[in-house]
Parts: C-alpha cells; structure tokens; sequence
C-alpha cells in the first residue's frame, strides 16, 4: 500500500515542482560566491572608466562569459529564493499563484534583457 | 464596552521580546535577500546603458556618480556582504556544525560583523585607489 507521506514528500507548501528546490538554491548560492567576486573585480576596475574603455573590458570573451553566468546564475537563485517568500506569506490562492508568474516575469526579464546586453556589447560593433 | 474577548491575555509577539541575535541575523538575510531581488536591477541598468551607446552610458555612471549613486552603491555592497555571510552560515549549518547554542550565536555574530567589515574593507581600498 502506498501511504500519503510518500505521495507528498518533497512537495512543500507549493504543492508543486518542489522537488530539487533546495538542492538548486544551494548548488547557485555556491556558484554565486566566486561569480560575484569576479563580478566585483570587474566593475571596480571600471571606476572612472570611459565608455571605450568599459565596452573593450566587457567585449573580453572571459570577462562576457563571466557576466552571463553571474546573471543566469543570481537570476535563478533570485526566482528560487522570492518563490520561498511568496510561499512563506502570501496565502491566498490566485494571489499567490499571481505572485510567482510576476517572479517569473522580472527574474526571466532581467536574464533576459542583461544577457542581450552583454552579447550586443561582447559581439556587436 | 469591550467583550469578554477583547480582554484575553494575548500571546507575546516579536516585538515583545528582546531580539535574540540570531533572530536578527535570520531577519537580516531575508530582508537583504529582498533588497538585492529589486537591486539586482541596477547591474542590469547599468549593462544596458553600456550595450546602448555612450550618451546612455554617460547619463547611468553620471547617476551612479551622483553622492545619492554612491549612497545606493555602499548600501547595496553591504546588504549583498550580508547576504553573502549569511549565506556562509547556512552553509557550514548543512555540515551539521555551528547548530549547538553558542555555535549559533557565535554564527549569527561573525556574519554581521563579517558583512560590515567586507563591505567597508572594498570600499576603503576602493576610495584608497582612486
């Protein structure tokens, strides 16, 4: 006999695709640390910068690839992380159901629209 | 002319209690966790202006130069250091270590002195190379 426990294990308050939620807000805080510091380094050394300057220090294929796996990265771990609060306080039904289609919406749209920008900026002229 | 239930004991909340601190260093990484949710759109704002070309450059480092810029900038340094330090502690907790009661207390510590100091190292040696 199945028992209800092993039905709803793992599905959490969300009822749904819980599954490896921890498992993936961990293995992207992990990779946000060095991603971060590189990011750090990068933006520091572009105080004062002229706009030439800061297009060829992103056009770098090291630096642009850094970029775009620091915001795939945070992007994610941001819609993991905003989809715990929702769950933690909003109780309402299609409210919360609202709430994570606009984390969706302004987690994909700042991946979105800041990837476009590095490869126009890494690849365009 | 209150009711019997208007005059129930109540039940002590938050703000009745001395804060513990690692109840402030819980509260700490959900609220920076929030802040840098909405920040991380000025990194994104600052890559657009920069893909847009030099005028649009210009007007976002002019803001983020600006001494209210600066403000939003050492703030955002130190709730992503926070962040980041608290982060820390939840991984060296999935060890199964720093859970006893002085380890929390000792954890929640490090990390908001940990956050303050990072933040303020960058940016002294930051003002220091300019």
């Amino acid at each position: 006999m199945r028992t209800m426990l092993s039905q709803v294990r793992g599905l959490g308050s969300a009822g749904i695709g819980t599954d490896s939620h921890l498992i993936r807000q961990r293995i992207t805080a992990y990779a946000n640390i060095p991603l971060i510091v590189g990011a750090i380094l990068v933006v520091v050394s572009l105080i004062g910068a002229d706009y030439e300057t800061a297009r060829q220090r992103l056009s770098n294929p090291l630096v642009a690839a850094l970029l775009v796996a620091l915001i795939l990265n945070v992007t994610i771990h941001m819609r993991l992380g905003m989809q715990s609060v929702i769950e933690d306080y909003v109780h309402h039904e299609g409210l919360k159901a609202a709430s994570w289609i606009a984390n969706w919406l302004y987690t994909a749209g700042l991946a979105v629209v800041g990837i476009l920008s590095i490869l126009i900026i890494a690849l365009g002229g | 002319m209150q009711s019997p239930a208007d005059r129930r004991p109540l039940s002590p909340f938050v703000q009745i209690f001395r804060w513990p601190i690692t109840m402030v260093a819980s509260i700490l990484h959900r609220v920076t966790a929030i802040a840098l949710y909405g920040g991380a759109i000025l990194f994104v704002f600052w890559l657009v202006a920069l893909a847009w070309g030099p005028g649009a450059y210009d007007f976002a480092v002019m803001l983020f130069g600006s001494w209210l810029g600066w403000l939003v900038l050492f703030a955002f340094t130190w709730v992503l250091m926070q962040h980041i330090m608290g982060g820390i502690r939840h991984f060296i907790w999935d060890t199964a270590k720093g859970l006893d009661k002085p380890g929390i207390n000792h954890l929640a510590w490090a990390s908001i002195v940990g956050g303050i100091a990072l933040a303020l190292v960058l940016w002294v040696a930051v003002l220091l190379a300019l």
